[in-house]
């Protein structure tokens, strides 16, 4: 266990630096010189010549990609070419919001996929089996875009309660207005967005919970727990449950990368402030140094987060031993 | 055993394979439908200039959103073009990209799971790694960011979208080679003589060819998923226009001309599901060690 972990944290820094080369390149080839947006409109040739060398921009590639990613590794991922400000501090301003309409779906989605994948394959080929099924089948063909701009049209703009656009209304806030009315505000606002991330993060959930458990009923030791005469409820509860959960746990994992790659549609539909929009702004804007932390920092986040799966994996299930 | 027992019932002796397949697939009732609508959608695609009462661009001042009539049955967007008229040429659009972007996919991911399933050692290491690159990124924003790099086109979109969706499939393939390469029947052709490149194609590549057929078709439909993704961020397809473009056109109007929205979301949501359930079906029919 010991040489197959270490073997994966190799593995796992060498995928790192494969990132970082491949966001370097992008950045690298995005058009339009950067002399160009840091020095001023008529700057001399020999201005921009010395800010070429200020910012090491005449040395070769690989120095070039060394120097960058010496300060990348220490947090400076250098500073917007639009607000001038550095690139770390604006994500990180941005994520609060991202995190929190994140963590919320992740609940729900747990919360309802489970029981409902478990029931599901309790039941198999049961009416509930087959709605079950069905639904996260159309779920998995649903244009998440598209369901949100539905959800806005027969929803939020037929019903007054529901906002379709930020996260608060301008001066509410807790501890200045009385606790529920800040709570229905905030409510009617992340309603929406969390009815969409939810919906369709379920699917899949629902899906693997209902082949873990299939997988899990049909093993000896059930029939074992069976015959030896247990309640079926306990059976259910203390042993198929249980197991069935194993891999779910380490879908955990997996949610993390979600974060960056789940907040992109959703919150430029709904404008919620998170780093989703902030990335889609930047695009637009061409503002290269936003779009390479976002790629770089989404990346990392899901190579870590498969680290981090296969070692979860290996903890929560002792019977497992890689080579 | 259970399972090779099924199978021998369900083999008939006279029966070609491409027979069976086909039998097979004809049980799954939602599977025919599928390719039936898809068949429709494709002949419309084809017969776009015939069908189209309209230009795709044609503008029409004294008739802007406006609602389903007997002029425009699906009605009008925001400078009065007709809703039908483009949603039939974003056909064209939506399924080529789809099937393009597939084909683009379906070719890499084949070629770098063979390669390091086939060899193993150090070449399966360094594509394999290479691959689990590719899969880190955030996948519609990579897109996002490598469309704005290049010259937006039809061409380019297709081949972005291909490019950036293959490690699924190259992990899959790999895993097949990796396990047909012990198998017997490859042995015994290498005892034979047989040469490498025939070992390649006619033991394992013919057969890793149903899980990858499947893998194509279910392809097409998130293909066709994430081009409508990248022209509702704007970033797609504008003229002619893919279904994607024309209901991020209608996005801001929903409230007045709600049909510029819901119709192409519509069709995309019933091809993507309908490629689902053509997989879906597939599957079942080409695996001849699947019951049911």
């Amino acid at each position: 266990m010991k040489r197959y972990l270490i073997r994966r944290f190799i593995q796992m820094v060498i995928v790192l630096i494969g990132i970082s080369i491949i966001s370097f390149l992008i950045m690298h080839l995005a058009p339009g010189d950067p002399v160009d947006i840091m020095a001023e409109r008529n700057a001399t040739p020999e201005q921009k010549a010395h800010i070429r060398e200020l910012y090491g921009l005449n040395e070769p590639l690989p120095i070039q990609y060394l120097n960058w990613i010496g300060r990348v590794v220490k947090g400076d991922f250098g500073t917007s070419f639009v607000t001038g400000r550095p690139v770390l501090e604006m994500i990180l301003e941005r994520l609060p919001a991202t995190l929190i309409l994140n963590f919320w779906a992740m609940i729900i989605i747990y919360l309802i996929a489970v029981p409902v994948g478990m029931i599901s394959a309790l039941k198999q080929y049961s009416w509930f089996d087959h709605v079950v099924t069905t639904v996260a089948f159309f779920g998995r063909a649903l244009p998440q875009f598209w369901f949100a701009l539905m959800l806005i049209y027969f929803i939020g703009l037929r019903f007054g309660g529901v906002q379709i656009s930020g996260m608060a209304t301008w001066g509410v806030n807790w501890g200045v207005q009385p606790f529920f009315t800040v709570l229905q505000d905030r409510i009617s606002y992340i309603i929406l967005p969390l009815i969409v991330l939810a919906f369709s993060g379920m699917a899949g959930i629902a899906r693997y919970m209902r082949a873990s458990m299939l997988d899990v009923v049909h093993q000896d030791y059930i029939r074992t727990a069976r015959s030896k005469g247990l309640p079926e409820k306990k059976v259910v509860t203390g042993h198929a449950f249980r197991n069935a959960l194993l891999p779910i746990v380490t879908l955990i994992g997996f949610e993390l990368p979600i974060l960056f790659s789940g907040a992109v549609i959703i919150e430029t539909i709904f404008s919620w402030p998170g780093i989703g929009l902030l990335a889609v702004n930047a695009i637009s804007q061409q503002d290269y140094m936003i779009v390479m932390a976002f790629n770089l920092l989404g990346a990392t986040m899901t190579v870590i987060g498969m680290f981090l799966a296969d070692i979860l994996y290996m903890v929560v299930d002792p019977r497992i031993k890689l080579e | 055993m259970a399972q090779q027992t099924a199978t021998i019932k369900d083999i008939k002796a006279d029966e070609t394979y491409l027979k069976m397949v086909w039998r097979r697939f004809k049980k799954h009732k939602l599977a025919v439908i599928s390719l039936l609508f898809i068949l429709t959608i494709a002949l419309i695609a084809i017969l776009a200039p015939i069908i189209s009462p309209y230009g795709y661009d044609q503008t029409n001042r004294d008739n802007i959103m406006s609602g389903p009539s007997r002029e425009h049955i699906l009605g009008t967007d925001r400078i009065g073009r007709d809703m039908f008229t483009r949603l039939v040429w974003g056909a064209r659009i939506s399924l080529s990209v789809g099937l393009v972007a597939a084909l683009v996919s379906v070719t890499v991911g084949t070629l770098i799971g063979a390669t390091a399933g086939y060899f193993g050692g150090i070449i399966d290491d360094i594509l394999m790694r290479f691959t689990e690159m590719v899969m880190s990124f955030p996948v519609i924003f990579l897109l996002l960011t490598i469309v704005t790099l290049v010259e937006r086109s039809v061409f380019n979109v297709m081949l972005v979208i291909g490019l950036t969706s293959w490690t699924g499939l190259a992990r899959m393939v790999r895993g097949q080679f990796l396990s047909l390469r012990e198998s017997d029947y490859v042995e015994a052709a290498r005892a034979l003589g047989a040469k490498n490149s025939r070992i390649v194609i006619k033991h394992m590549l013919l057969n890793s060819m149903a899980p990858i057929i499947v893998n194509a078709t279910l392809q097409v439909g998130t293909a066709i998923l994430a081009e409508s993704s990248l022209s509702f961020l704007g970033l797609g397809i504008t003229s002619p226009p893919s279904w994607g473009t024309i209901l991020n056109s209608g996005r801001f109007y929903m409230r007045y001309a709600p049909w510029i929205t819901i119709f192409p979301g519509l069709l995309i949501f019933g091809t993507v599901l309908a490629f689902n359930y053509i997989g879906d079906g597939l599957r079942d029919a080409l695996d001849p060690y699947l019951k049911r």
